[in-house]
């Protein structure tokens, strides 16, 4: 059995220690609303958080992470939309399909935690995760909107 | 026989498996909507108002939706028609799938569920704002009835019917019982335009909410009770068969339980989680009969239709006047050949659905983007009736084209049928969905131009050689041997140019064994990188300026040409640019709309290019939601702008080269421009939205970096060219 500690509880799970990180949420946990786009860190979809740290949970074997504390989309906050991210997200009406939006809040929270005003270049480089709609504007202007609310 | 079987059988009972979930999703399934507080708890139980619209005691309704939603705003479009008939209280409106089982069943009242060219609300527009129409009427007739009043005495406004004479007033939802007894009224009067409080609004999405924490379930998310996972490998070359498969070798890995041959080219494993399954599929040994196309190349494909730019044999879309003769007599004669490649959809959710066989029922959950089509698969792939099949929809991480087919339906039927009583998920892995598409097809054009001594246009001719998509998919639709879907926006309907005196625009067929399919926006896409850069290269042999010479050959072209002009004016066209930044323009008509579009670029000496500032136009004639308009029009350029500077697909030995997203690179946020959308509704049509601008993309920027350059890029992708530049 390896144990992780996810959004803050403790699981148990059966799987080998090789298993990706993002299988064993989805698949041994439920835990859905991490996406698999690639399964090769190309897409982003299933960026989660390890220790504050936005990781592609398809290339990281769940054995690898030892204690470390995992966030994942349906723990970045309370009630699934007050985190700066969401409200921003919920304002501009960033979704479209929004299959890779998991990714791209948990892409956007990360970046926001390290960096409180990040300027367009940072963003160009932080946020690298692929959206096949299209909402790459939205994305960028409602980050901006977001570090807005931090810093208030 | 190959395959094995570990499988306990201990799957839950029909009985304990349907009242699950029911529990979740019902005919009716899942429902959006806007109020936080509405969405927490479901309503009461509403009535039935006509078939579209249903009402709740609490005064809130629920319109029923038969388009997918994939992204595109559908959903949220298709209720605001319909509240707006209704007179309902838009901050108490969700939306919700009608099953398509039940649109067979009733003879479907709800119309066609197929979702793609751009028709998602333009088709449907006829039939839904007739039903919210005539369901306030069966409500104002209810309210009369009651009241002992004059209909004509009755008004309604937000979910309540009002007798201004007495000051009385009613909630729709103290009326629906009685307003659902009533016949549903065959003539009905729609409200003027000007008239309109909710459709024609950017109001929000009603499926914001659910998409910013994970909570809404794709199908690729589904989790029924027992439910296993299966991995698919099909054939890497098209037109190659399954020969055999060494089961054994994998028996003992974790979590396998069965391993299946789905069809005569496919393989799939069957394990307790999808992570084994692809696993132990990885590790098999399967031996393919590559077939006849083992040999066949990107290169060889590019010299099959080079053969037939020149070909005598070509099928005619669009021609008036003598093109051949005009162009030999001219003064000036200009010749360019184009390409474009294949093109995978590459949805981000790669195919999956999930299907339990019954021997009386079989039941999937899929993100399609033809409900009906989905039902007829299923039923098909089981060998059961049309009645006898259920469709639970989801919304789709992506269609773009690629989910009207039901190819992964089939599998996924296919796959259960052969493990009755258990649910099992299908899902291919990105590798699979790359290799096994519906392919954008493969075309080259060769253009050809006279120009007089004054650099008028004497003459175009335009011939396409490449794969059809109608040959490939649904031979019947053809036309006396022609794909009208080839000559997208170049027909005589769509054609911009119609002051060009002498035109033949003609397509020779050259089919390949690649698979080919509608990818958003078809073949607008390509026939605009042909058309608009040609256009773009006319104008510089004749020394003109590039939209001075579109004006002029579009003086037979006023809605094309209104659109083009506001763009023109929105980009500043007429103001001179900062030192480096050059300007492209273009414009196209496609699905029923006109767009337009002006690109800023820089290109370095070194050849690094880069995309500054977009400006695009649409008239899609009536707007039904201004702000989701622009979010489409954004939208499009990262798909289109995916296209121009990276996607391709390479035939390698027969087969897509491409696996994933290392080599099949799209557009991410550091490549993206800044995109200014003008919505200019001319009124009196209803056009598409979805795709008509991603036609627009790459020729603004092609002819942006010849601007830049000198050079003229005639082959996308452009990670193949050099734009380093004196």
């Amino acid at each position: 059995m390896i144990a992780l500690t996810i959004n803050g509880r403790l699981h148990e799970v059966d799987a080998t220690p090789e298993t990706p990180l993002l299988w064993v949420l989805r698949e041994w946990i439920g835990m859905t609303g991490t996406k698999y786009g690639c399964g090769v860190a190309q897409c982003g979809a299933c960026s989660v958080h390890v220790d504050g740290a936005v990781t592609r949970s398809c290339s990281v074997q769940v054995g690898q992470i030892g204690n470390a504390k995992i966030t994942t989309i349906e723990g970045l906050s309370p009630d699934g939309l007050s985190h700066p991210v969401q409200k921003a997200w919920d304002a501009f009406e960033v979704p479209q399909c929004g299959y890779c939006q998991s990714g791209q809040i948990m892409a956007a929270a990360a970046l926001l935690k390290s960096n409180k005003r990040p300027s367009d270049a940072d963003i160009d480089a932080a946020i690298t995760n692929i959206c096949r709609c299209g909402t790459y504007p939205r994305i960028r202007a409602a980050i901006h909107a977001a570090a807005k609310m931090v810093q208030v | 026989m190959n395959e094995i079987s570990t499988t306990d059988n201990s799957a839950p009972g029909r009985r304990g498996f349907l009242a699950t979930v029911g529990a979740a999703a019902g005919a009716f399934s899942l429902g959006w909507s806007l109020p936080a507080e509405a969405q927490a708890a479901a309503p009461a139980a509403g009535v039935e108002v006509g078939i579209w619209a249903v009402i709740h005691p609490d005064n809130s309704t629920t319109i029923r939706i038969a388009r997918s939603e994939m992204g595109q705003g559908t959903l949220t479009g298709l209720a605001q028609l319909v509240a707006e008939e209704l007179d309902a209280d838009w901050s108490k409106v969700r939306a919700e799938y009608i099953a398509p089982e039940e649109n067979f069943a009733r003879n479907r009242a709800w119309g066609d569920m197929s979702t793609g060219g751009s028709r998602g609300i333009r088709a449907s527009v006829p039939y839904v704002q007739k039903g919210g129409a005539a369901a306030r009427m069966m409500l104002v007739t209810a309210a009369a009835q009651k009241w002992g009043v004059p209909e004509a005495e009755c008004s309604t406004a937000s979910s309540v019917v009002t007798h201004a004479k007495t000051g009385r007033k009613l909630r729709y939802g103290d009326l629906a019982a009685a307003a659902a007894k009533l016949p549903v009224p065959a003539e009905v009067a729609l409200k003027r335009h000007a008239d309109w409080k909710i459709a024609g609004k950017g109001v929000k999405r009603l499926d914001t909410r659910d998409k910013l924490n994970g909570r809404l379930v794709f199908a690729i998310d589904v989790k029924l009770p027992g439910m296993l996972n299966a991995a698919i490998a099909q054939c890497p070359v098209f037109g190659g068969r399954l020969v055999s498969f060494d089961a054994g070798a994998i028996q003992a890995m974790p979590g396998v339980r069965h391993v299946l041959r789905v069809d005569d080219v496919s393989v799939a494993v069957v394990a307790d989680k999808w992570y084994q399954a692809k696993t132990a599929l990885a590790a098999m040994p399967v031996v393919w009969d590559e077939g006849p196309n083992s040999k066949v190349s990107s290169t060889s494909i590019a010299a099959f239709l080079k053969d037939g730019l020149d070909a005598t044999d070509a099928a005619v879309g669009h021609k008036y006047g003598d093109a051949a003769g005009a162009i030999t007599g001219a003064a000036k004669k200009v010749e360019a050949v184009y390409a474009t490649p294949f093109l995978n959809h590459a949805t981000l959710e790669p195919m999956n659905c999930t299907a339990v066989f019954k021997p009386d029922l079989v039941e999937i959950w899929v993100g399609s983007q033809n409900g009906d089509a989905s039902l007829a698969a299923a039923a098909e792939a089981a060998g059961l009736k049309l009645s006898q099949a259920k469709v639970h929809k989801h919304h789709l991480g992506g269609g773009f084209g690629r989910r009207g087919q039901q190819d992964y339906v089939r599998q996924a039927v296919l796959i259960a049928k052969q493990i009755p009583g258990i649910p099992v998920k299908l899902i291919w892995s990105r590798e699979e969905d790359m290799q096994h598409g519906f392919y954008r097809p493969i075309t080259q054009a060769k253009m050809t131009a006279g120009l007089d001594a004054q650099g008028n246009v004497t003459g175009l001719h335009m011939r396409i050689s490449g794969q059809s998509i109608l040959a490939y998919l649904m031979p019947t639709r053809m036309e006396n041997g022609m794909d009208p879907v080839q000559f997208q926006g170049l027909a005589a309907a769509e054609f911009g140019y119609l002051a060009i005196p002498n035109l033949l625009i003609d397509h020779a067929f050259r089919n390949t064994h690649v698979p080919v399919g509608f990818w958003r926006g078809v073949n607008t896409n390509q026939n605009a990188v042909y058309l608009e850069c040609f256009i773009d290269e006319l104008a510089h042999a004749a020394g003109k300026d590039p939209l001075a010479f579109r004006r002029t050959l579009m003086a037979k072209n006023p809605k094309q040409l209104a659109v083009l002009n506001a763009v023109a004016a929105k980009a500043g066209y007429d103001q001179k640019l900062p030192g480096g930044v050059f300007r492209g323009i273009c414009q196209y008509t496609g699905f029923g709309s006109y767009t337009a579009a002006v690109a800023e670029v820089t290109v370095s000496k070194k050849g690094e290019l880069k995309i500054l500032r977009i400006v695009a136009a649409t008239d899609c004639g009536i707007a039904v939601n201004p702000a989701q308009i622009a979010a489409q029009v954004e939208g499009s350029f990262g798909y289109g702008l995916s296209a121009t500077l990276y996607s391709e697909c390479t035939i390698e030995a027969g087969r897509v080269a491409e696996g994933n997203f290392d080599t099949y690179e799209v557009l991410r946020m550091a490549d993206m421009p800044k995109v200014e959308t003008i919505v200019v509704p001319s009124g009196g049509f209803w056009g598409g939205v979805g795709e008509p601008t991603i036609a627009v993309a790459a020729p603004a920027v092609l002819n942006a970096i010849f601007a830049a350059t000198g050079k003229r890029v005639r082959s996308l992708p452009l990670k193949h060219h050099d734009l380093s530049h004196a």
